[in-house]
This record gives structure tokens, sequence and C-alpha cells, in this order.
């Protein structure tokens, strides 16, 4: 019971967060609860503070829609919170997604489909970047937000608490792209919400912080971060991992055996 | 078979760096394409009925963020947010008033809890309080070779039903030629007062209703700026706002007389 709590404590604690979340928006419309209503898009906690995703509220900025006061506040109180607790926590602390794609992951290392596909991903990590510029274009040419109405994200949490119809096929093609297309494929590649966390991620407080002296490079880390492009300290450097990719999910702090991963304020000046 | 292997000559970092560059630039214009031609399309419904309040189609579409709690608030879960497979903008609100009306309740909770302004509280606030009976749904049309009412059968089934009572949906009499003994008692839609909220649909007799709500832009028509009420005082401010277009043809290049007399054409 002890090892159980001590590998997989972050991991139980994330998906308490992800399906309470989503219970709690179910609750708000089969049962009229009101600590937290609405959905991910925007939500009223407690019928008062509201939250609003700010990349939802960025495109439809770009898509020339006037922007109200309460929408704005939803904005600066979410864009605050992932400032502090590390932009893409979204990721792997709230979005549902993350259940599907970590899901998809784990079968692909026990399958060995990593192995036979070899470690060459045919795609760049940067695409994100470029699919959350497109999304913002096209929200301005068509006037409309344009990621919104494709969002497999949106249609798995609104579908949720408002009845999914055919959501679970946006949640299947996710699940076996990431399966057997590309690994890490939706949120590590795809993803313009999580291209979206990162950049906001990059000046966040709470990061991960490695200390070289520790670590016997057994890069079990590496091999369960899905963004292990952050990772490129492992057993050079005592760095705190800087980048906003890292989705603070703490698979690596769980799984190092050698305690020379952990959880810490990032150093607002730097030495 | 290493004399005939072809030798290739490396990429040039420019090159590589160029056809990337074209690589990057194509396959953005390739998925731009697709993706501003799915939006345009599951964007293109038109005959949804919106939330009391709503902002027009395209304005609404833009700054509505989807998040439901226009639904949550509504008391009789008259609406429902777009699903996945509803062939409607998805996550938006709507709802179907013959499977559920609008009841127009006095405190229209769904209108304030929208954070976006997508459900506008001034377009439903007069004097500085909220009033249902101004709302902007829709309007009821009647499908007059349908309703039974039409066919002189007696049935005031909508007219009852309207939380407007003898004011959206009035009755007019006229007599029935074929008996020669009754009266028609057909219902009639005002359409400066009918909020669309679809009661008369929900309660409408018929198989398939014939009496039902429309997207005012939709039911409508214009009369445009040149046709002018000339009883009403006001209603010809509206002349200042009409403008004047001359088409020239084959025939009006000359005077009416001359073409008439030219007789072109003709032989």
């Amino acid at each position: 019971m002890a090892t159980l709590w001590n590998n997989y404590r972050y991991l139980i604690l994330r998906r308490v967060t992800q399906i309470g979340l989503m219970l709690l928006y179910f609750g708000a419309n089969a049962w009229g609860w009101s600590l937290l209503m609405g959905n991910l898009s925007s939500s009223k906690i407690l019928g008062l503070i509201p939250m609003s995703d700010p990349f939802a509220v960025l495109q439809m900025f770009a898509a020339g829609a006037i922007l109200s006061a309460d929408l704005l506040l939803g904005v600066a109180v979410a864009v605050i919170f992932y400032f502090i607790v590390g932009g893409r926590a979204f990721c792997s602390w709230v979005c549902p997604v993350n259940i599907i794609t970590d899901s998809a992951n784990f079968l692909r290392r026990k399958l060995g489909i990593d192995r036979a596909q070899g470690f060459r991903q045919p795609a760049s990590r940067n695409l994100r970047y470029w699919v959350l510029g497109m999304s913002l274009v096209i929200s301005a040419i068509m006037g409309v937000a344009a990621f919104e109405f494709i969002s497999p994200i949106s249609m798995v949490h609104r579908g949720i608490a408002f009845g999914l119809g055919f959501g679970w096929a946006a949640m299947l093609v996710i699940f076996l792209f990431d399966l057997f297309v590309l690994k890490d494929g939706w949120c590590g590649h795809v993803c313009p919400l999580g291209g979206f966390y990162s950049l906001l991620g990059s000046f966040s407080f709470i990061r991960v912080l490695h200390s070289q002296e520790k670590c016997t490079l057994c890069m079990k880390c590496k091999t369960v971060c899905p963004e292990h492009q952050v990772l490129h300290m492992i057993g050079k450097e005592s760095l705190s991992v800087t980048s906003g990719e890292c989705t603070n999910c703490a698979r690596c702090i769980e799984v190092c055996e050698d305690d020379a991963l952990g959880f810490s304020i990032r150093k607002l000046v730097k030495k | 078979m290493s004399q005939t292997k072809i030798k290739r000559e490396p990429i040039s970092d420019r090159r590589k760096f160029i056809l990337n560059m074209a690589r990057g630039a194509g396959l953005a214009t390739m998925g731009g394409f697709i993706w501003s031609a799915y939006v345009d399309e599951v964007t293109a419904s038109s005959l949804l009925l919106r939330p009391p309040g709503a902002i027009n189609e395209s304005d609404f579409l833009k700054t509505c963020i989807k998040c439901g709690l226009c639904v949550l608030a509504c008391p009789y879960n008259t609406l429902l947010l777009a699903k996945a497979g509803d062939n409607k903008p998805l996550g938006t609100p709507y709802f179907v008033p013959r499977d559920m009306p609008c009841y127009m309740c006095p405190t229209i909770p769904c209108v304030p809890v929208c954070p976006t302004g997508a459900l506008d509280e001034k377009s439903v606030t007069k004097n500085e309080k909220l009033d249902i009976n101004i709302a902007d749904m829709g309007i009821a049309v009647v499908d007059q070779s349908n309703c039974i009412a039409f066919w002189g059968i007696q049935c005031d089934a909508c007219y009852r039903a309207c939380p407007l009572l003898g004011v959206a949906i009035t009755i007019e009499y006229s007599k029935n030629e074929r008996t020669g003994k009754h009266a028609f008692m057909k219902p009639v839609v005002q359409s400066e007062s009918c909020t669309g909220c679809g009661m008369c649909e929900r309660a409408c007799v018929t198989e398939k209703a014939a009496i039902f709500v429309l997207p005012r832009e939709v039911a409508l028509g214009k009369a445009g700026d040149h046709y002018i009420k000339g009883w009403d005082k006001n209603d010809e401010k509206r002349l200042e706002n009409a403008s004047s277009k001359t088409t020239t043809t084959e025939i009006s290049k000359e005077t009416a007389v001359d073409s008439l007399n030219d007789g072109k054409g003709l032989y």
C-alpha cells in the first residue's frame, strides 16, 4: 500500500481531480449542484467566481466578438491560476482528454508499439504552435472561434456535462491516433490549447526540479514523460524544468527511485 | 553493385531550410482550407431557435463560448446544447418548441447568467426591468392548408396556449361559404407581438404542427425603404434611408415614345 501511494500518488490525485471536476459539471446539469457550473470553456464556481478558457476568448477576440467584463474577469482568474500552478497543469490535472491519451500511451508501452515504431517521430512537436496560429487566423477570417467548433476537448467536457452525442467518436479517434499513429500525438503534437498553455506555462511558478548528484541515469523518467524533450537536463545538470511544455503531471517524480526529481518553486531571480 | 549505386549530393542547409518552410506553408494552407470549409459548413444552420435575448446569429456564433450556463438556468429543460451529430453549430444553445417550448419565465433566468453577452440583458429589459414579453426568439407561422381551423373545424388550441393571450395570436372570424351557416375562426399571428416562445407549436393538435416557430430572419420579408405607409407619419421617416438606382436596358436607352415609334426588334 505504501509503495502504491509512493509510486502513484500524483497519478491518483490527478485522476481524482479530473474525474471529480467532470462529476461536478455533470452534477450541475443532472442534479442542480451549484459548486461548479458550466464546463471548461467557461464556468462559475459557487455561483460567484467566473473562470473562462483564455484560448477560447483569444479566438473570440480574433473573430471580432465584443468581450464582456465578466468574461475578461474569468480569463484573468484562469490566467493567474495557471500562471501559478504551471500552464499545462490544465492538461494533466484538469483536461479529460488526458485520461484518453494517457491510456493510449500506457498501452503503447505495454504492447511494445514504441519499440516496433522506433524512436523516430514523424511529426514535430512544434506543430501545435502552427495549429494555434492557424486557429487564430481562421477565427479572424471566418468570424467564429474556429478551434471551438472542432475541438474534441470541448466535445468531451461539454459532452460529459450536457450530453455526448457523437462525441465518443472524437474520443475514439484521439485514442487510436495516439495508440497507432503518433506517440503523444494529440496532447504532445497537435492540441493548440496545450500549445497555448505551454506559452503561458513558460513563466509559471511551480516547476519540477532535478538534482543531478542523486541521479543514477536509469532514464525511467524520460520513458514515462509525455513531453520528454523537457527533461534534457537529466543526469547532466541540476536544473528545474523551465520549458512550458512540461505538464507538471509528476509521473517523472513518481518513477524516480533515486529521489532526483521533485516539485519546487521557480527561482525568480537568476543567479 | 557499388559502382551502379547513384551517388546523391547531400542537400545544402539553405535548400533544406527553404524546402522545410515551403512544406510547412503548404501543410498550413491545406489544413487551413479544410478547417475553414468545415467551420463554414457547421455554422451554416439558419433554422435554429436561440434563447431569449440572443444577439443576431452571426454575432451570436462569435460571442457564445458554449458553456451551457443558460441551459443550466432553464427550469423547464427547454434549452439544449448542440451535440456532435445534431448537425447544428456545435455546443451552442437552442430549443425545439414542439418538444419543449420556452415558458417565458418573468425573471428570464437564462439571460443574466450568460458570461459573454451572447444573450443580451438589455434586449429584454424595459423600463429597467426584465420583460420577457419583448423577447424575440422567432415568430410563429401558420400553415393555412393544414391548420384545421382554416378548414372550418373549430380549434383554438394555439390561441389558448399563447402566453400573450389575444395579443400575439388573434382570431379572425369570417363566414364559411361552404356550409353557409358556420364561421371560420382563423388564428392570425401578430408579428410585432409574437415572441417565438413556441407554446402554440407545442399545443397544436395536428400530427405535425400546423403552426410553428421560425427565426424572424427566415420567416419575415422586408418591404425596403421605398414602400411607405403614407397614412403613418412615423413611417415616412424611413424614406430618408431610401436610395435610388436607375437601370438602363436596350429599350430604356431612348425615351418611351421614341422606342415605341421605332419598333426595333418587332420587325
